[in-house]
């Protein structure tokens, strides 16, 4: 509309700046809707002995682009195969196995309420022993399903553990870690979110910002269908 | 027609449809109005909205029936480029529309500070059911229960000082008991809101925002975060219930058993929590 | 070819050099900082960017010729910009108060096509209860840009381009107190539009546009984004507000009374008024917060002895006049219109002026009341519930004045006078919703619900939108010199009130159902009412659309001049030629008369004498 008044002899310009207009917002448009669409990655539960299993990782350090330094979940997809995703599909009405392999030290617990597991079936088995409670500093994560009332801490390594994990995720079984088991049941279809409840973002006040705040990193779906 | 006319047609008509609108509002929607009476506080507030439809439905009607009727009326038959009478005001009936308006207005407020102040007798009802801050103009009764809503960055969770300071996931109430919640937050800015119980408070860090409700029916009723507050707002939701006394009693006892273990993990309880040091730790 | 040496495409040069320069150095202090390692964004860097991207943009652009031209000892001059080269004037730095007018109609009519664009995003999410399309971090930044983008253009919707392009010429001055200041005012709306979509490259922005820390402290680099942006918006509202109100008060023609002013033009002073002292505050406000994110200062921290009430006073202390910053214009504009179509003079003229003045003054008073259940002193609220209410005594009046104007008329039914109509239909449900919330006892259960959101998309976009409508179909042939099809424009008019009732009708409903403002999901029992509101949120989308053809195939294609004075106004602004000269008043006019005379045998043209058509 800027151009409605140039003359009608000057119309070359009148238009190369209206088709010029036309494009950028065109190109905005495209940015956005592409920008809006796009979940990550969903990985299918896989089978073990006895049913549905879900195995994670948690890193403390991506390694990759485009967020090197945030720490993050990682899960197995049925193949084995490590894949950067929290999108979870597991089946309705059906118990899940969910091993979780920590990688990342002991951030701390800000609401040592979650330092006790709840909501599973049966009890938390970490490094092959029953958890009753956890000292809320040592949590490094936890894996909470708050419309299923699942909350388990995930036991943290310690800073004078030798061989940390110090390569881009995944990291290999042969670095140090902690392992976590325990199973859920899943209830109706539907998508339910499932977060970290340790203020583990490092660098953001409050270490709720960057990855605690990405599908994809410290949150994600279960996604149950 | 007759300029007297036109106003007498207009007077009816609007009459006419504000009795209507009224009787509507009272009978047919009244009883449908939001949140319903599952608490003293819940009921007056449906009180309020329905006074306050029924009170602007005429003046709103006024407005529709006056605009209408002259827009109908008025409109320029003929297609004739005449001008219409020069008419730049009449005083007494500004005067008389200004009385009006102010009028209404210093009712409604009038009555919108009776209701957060008045002392009925079960000492419920005062302040709506708002947040209101850490000095209440509500006074405490004596055998009122004391919740701590503590929101965090994604998840409401409770905790019960008068009974050993439990922390539990989800909320159950005593009817028929005042409920004194006491609201703050760990990380950002949440607002706990109870839409059944009438209960609305933000959840400051920092801060302790108290707001009441007095149950007074079973059911569940519906808890959801109400200001935005990251990621997962949108999924910050839950169920409560309320319960009997003797349901409650039996639901926090096994919930002080239950949750024993984190229990001696928490801190005292306090009005607010500063978990964190000021720093950005992870 | 001289599109590339426009003082645009040298803005765009200037601040993406400005950007890259800067953000280099901001960098290196940026690392200086040790949590800056942690994090994988910096943000010192990308606000110094920022700096040194505007600086580069008004520099391309040309602001600092005139400066340095005067500090190397060259004579003061108002004029030099004034008559660049034919339409290469509208791409570049121009202080011709007209070109700025169009200018900001460009500019404003690309930002709310996009903000638009997002609204249509957001319904497409909530076309489902419960299982998310978008990620919910996504969803939340088009959320935030949505409503920021919104407010940010919507205080300049009517002030832009009505306020630039007509108010001089209703007030027979022919140019604005400070032509240099007002060029600046406008040219720092692009920059903030780019720099606002710019946060979505960098995270994005999940926090709302209110902004509320400690989550605005804690979220992604993209906020720094939202900090700039608004800020130089705010900024640009202070000189805009002063330089309407020193125009206004100094540059009025000789018997241009302040009881002869256009009621358009008491709407922009009242508005100007507001601008000039509201956005300061807010201004401060999100330094603290750009200081909270790069020093650590913990204003907003309560942890670190700071507190979130602080930015939630302040932040509102400017929203709430802002609120009316977005809704005077819109008066004035109905009242302006109302008379013409009607045939006959406003109906009580004091009163009027009395109800815009009126809402502007009580606007500073009533900001506590969007913090009633935030736990601030509770015995404040009678106090904000009181003068809440009392704001629609003032815009009372304006009804009243608006009926009274009607009553007894000649009604023409043209465009512009059914925008004015639907105005009054909107903003009387925005009005009556707006006594729910101002009430304490309910506005526990509305608070932060849909019903404040269809609230204020009743005052603003039912409101503002409708009044901008009004006037674009009123005024655009006379800036531009050529008419619009009406036929369109009845279309558009039709579909955009329709669609527009049935898309935020319900949601007044949704909300007292228990559907919180800025969730991704809700109760399921609401699915059937979203669905209902999603697609005819589309429909008014594509009336929008309808607009825009009509604005592209009349304006580019059909081309029609328009008649000099096709409503048979007595606004002096019709009594000039279409389209109009470039000085248009070669010497001061005289005004002999009000512009509000319908009907009445004694008055006599506004000027004298009335100007020849070409």
């Amino acid at each position: 509309m800027q151009n409605a008044t140039g003359s009608a002899s000057r119309r070359g310009p009148v238009l190369a700046v209206a088709a010029a207009v036309t494009f950028t917002v065109a190109m905005i448009a495209w940015y956005l809707i592409s920008y809006v669409f796009g979940l990550p990655p969903t990985v299918d539960a896989h089978a073990n002995g006895r049913g549905t299993a879900i195995t994670l990782q948690t890193v403390a350090a991506t390694g990759h682009a485009p967020h090197p330094d945030w720490v993050s979940y990682y899960a197995m997809n049925p193949s084995g195969k490590w894949v950067h995703g929290t999108i979870l599909k597991v089946p309705a009405h059906s118990t899940v196995t969910v091993t979780v392999i920590n990688f990342d030290g002991m951030s701390g617990l800000r609401n040592p309420f979650l330092s006790q597991p709840r909501g599973t079936i049966g009890s938390v088995s970490v490094n092959g022993k029953p958890l009753r409670v956890m000292n809320p500093d040592e949590a490094s994560h936890t894996f909470t399903i708050p419309r299923l009332g699942v909350s388990v801490p995930i036991l943290g390594v310690g800073d004078n553990a030798p061989n940390q994990c110090d390569v881009p995720a995944p990291c290999p079984m042969s670095t140090a870690h902690t392992t976590t088991t325990f199973t859920i049941k899943t209830g109706k279809p539907g998508w339910y979110r499932w977060q970290c409840f340790v203020p583990c973002g490092a660098g953001w006040i409050f270490g709720n910002g960057g990855p605690m705040q990405t599908v994809g990193y410290m949150d994600g779906y279960l996604q149950v269908a | 027609m007759h300029e007297r006319g036109h106003i007498r047609r207009a007077l009816i008509i609007w009459a006419v449809g504000s009795v209507i609108a009224v009787l509507l509002i009272i009978f047919a929607l009244g009883p449908h109005m939001p949140p319903g009476s599952a608490t003293e506080e819940a009921k007056s507030q449906r009180f309020t909205n329905v006074l306050l439809a029924a009170v602007m439905a005429p003046l709103a009607l006024a407005m529709i029936v006056a605009f209408l009727y002259a827009i109908i009326t008025f409109r320029n038959r003929d297609g004739s480029l005449g001008d219409g009478p020069a008419d730049f005001g009449d005083s007494r009936l500004q005067l008389g529309w200004l009385i009006l308006t102010s009028s209404v207005v210093l009712l409604l407020a009038g009555l919108g500070t009776y209701a957060l102040y008045e002392e009925p007798a079960n000492a419920a009802g005062v302040g709506a059911g708002g947040g209101q801050g850490p000095a209440p103009i509500q006074r405490t009764s004596l055998n009122r229960l004391v919740v701590q809503v503590i929101g965090q960055q994604w998840q409401f969770t409770y905790r019960f000082p008068q009974y050993g300071g439990v922390e539990t996931f989800r909320l159950e109430l005593p009817v028929n008991r005042p409920v004194e919640f006491h609201v703050t937050s760990l990380d950002v800015v949440h607002a706990f809101w109870a839409y059944q119980l009438g209960v609305k408070a933000d959840a400051v860090p920092g801060a302790d925002n108290i707001a009441f409700a007095t149950p007074r029916h079973l059911g569940s009723f519906d808890i959801r975060c109400a200001e935005l507050c990251g990621v997962w707002h949108g999924e910050m939701s839950d169920k409560g219930l309320i319960v009997a006394p003797s349901a409650f009693t039996s639901w926090i006892t096994s919930q002080r058993r239950a949750n024993a273990p984190a229990t001696g993990n928490l801190p005292p309880y306090a009005r607010s929590y500063f978990p964190d040091p000021p720093g950005r730790a992870g | 070819m001289d599109i590339l040496g426009s003082g645009i495409v040298r803005g765009i040069v200037g601040a993406v050099v400005g950007y890259v320069i800067f953000y280099l150095i901001g960098r290196r202090i940026g690392n200086t900082i040790p949590y800056v390692a942690d994090l994988d964004q910096n943000d010192p860097a990308i606000f110094i960017g920022y700096l040194g991207a505007i600086a580069g943009w008004l520099a391309g652009l040309g602001f600092l010729a005139y400066p340095l031209r005067r500090m190397a000892g060259a004579p003061a001059d108002i004029g030099s910009d004034r008559h660049g080269g034919g339409s290469m004037r509208y791409l570049g730095l121009c202080t011709d108060h007209k070109v700025i007018g169009l200018q900001y109609l460009g500019a404003v009519g690309v930002l709310f096509f996009i903000a638009g664009l997002n609204a249509m995003l957001i319904r497409i999410e909530l076309l489902r209860p419960a299982s998310p399309i978008y990620s919910p971090g996504q969803y939340l930044t088009i959320v935030t840009l949505h409503g920021t983008m919104m407010i940010m253009i919507m205080s300049a919707v009517v002030v832009g381009p009505f306020g630039h392009y007509l108010m001089p010429l209703m007030i027979g001055s022919g140019r604005m107190a400070f032509p240099r200041l007002e060029a600046l005012s406008f040219w720092l709306v692009p920059i903030a539009g780019a720099i606002l979509m710019s946060s979505v490259d960098f995270g994005g922005m999940a926090i709302g546009w209110t902004g509320y820390p400690t989550l605005a402290n804690q979220a992604n680099a993209g906020i720094d984004g939202y900090i700039v942006a608004f800020a130089l918006i705010a900024f640009a509202m202070i000189l805009n507000g002063l330089n309407i109100l020193a125009t206004v008060i100094h540059m009025r023609a000789p018997g241009m009374s302040w009881s002869r002013l256009p009621m358009f033009v008491w709407g922009i002073v009242a508005t100007g008024a507001l601008m000039a002292l509201a956005p300061m505050v807010f201004v401060a406000a999100l330094v603290m917060e750009a200081l909270d994110r790069t020093a650590s200062t913990n204003f907003y921290v309560a942890s670190g002895g700071g507190s979130p009430f602080l930015y939630e006073n302040l932040f509102w202390f400017f929203g709430h006049p802002e609120v009316y910053i977005l809704a005077l214009p819109g008066f004035g504009i109905v009242l302006e219109l109302l008379p013409v179509f009607s045939r006959k003079p406003l109906w009580g003229y004091r009163l009027g002026v009395a109800g815009i003045l009126g809402v502007a003054i009580l606007s500073f008073a009533v900001w506590q009341h969007h913090l009633f259940v935030s736990g601030i002193n509770s015995n404040l609220r009678p106090f904000y519930m009181l003068t809440t209410e009392l704001i629609s005594v003032p815009t009372g009046l304006i009804f009243l004045v608006g009926l009274g104007t009607i009553w007894g008329g000649k009604l023409r039914f043209e465009v512009p006078m059914l925008f004015s109509l639907a105005f009054f239909f909107n903003f009387l449900i925005g009005g009556i919703s707006g006594v729910f919330l101002s009430d304490v006892p309910s506005d526990v259960t509305l608070h932060g619900s849909y019903f404040v959101m269809a609230h204020f998309h009743y005052t603003i976009m039912g409101g503002l939108v409708f009044a901008f409508f009004a006037g674009i179909y009123y005024w655009l042939p006379k800036m531009t010199g050529l008419q619009l099809n009406q036929r369109l424009a009845k279309w558009h008019f039709w579909t955009m009130f329709i669609f527009f009732n049935t898309t935020f009708l319900p949601l007044f409903a949704a909300g007292m159902l228990n559907m919180p403002r800025r969730v991704n999901t809700y109760d399921p029992d609401l699915r059937g009412l979203n669905i209902w509101v999603s697609i005819s949120a589309f429909l008014l989308g594509i009336s929008m659309l309808i607009f825009l053809f009509n604005l592209v195939w009349s304006l580019a294609f059909v081309r029609r001049p328009a008649e000099q004075n096709p409503w048979r106004s007595r606004g002096l602004e019709w009594q000039l030629p279409t389209p109009v000269p470039a000085d248009p008043f070669l010497e001061p006019p005289v005004i002999e008369d009000a512009p509000y005379g319908y009907g009445d045998p004694r008055s006599v043209p506004v000027i004298d004498p009335v100007p020849e058509s070409p």
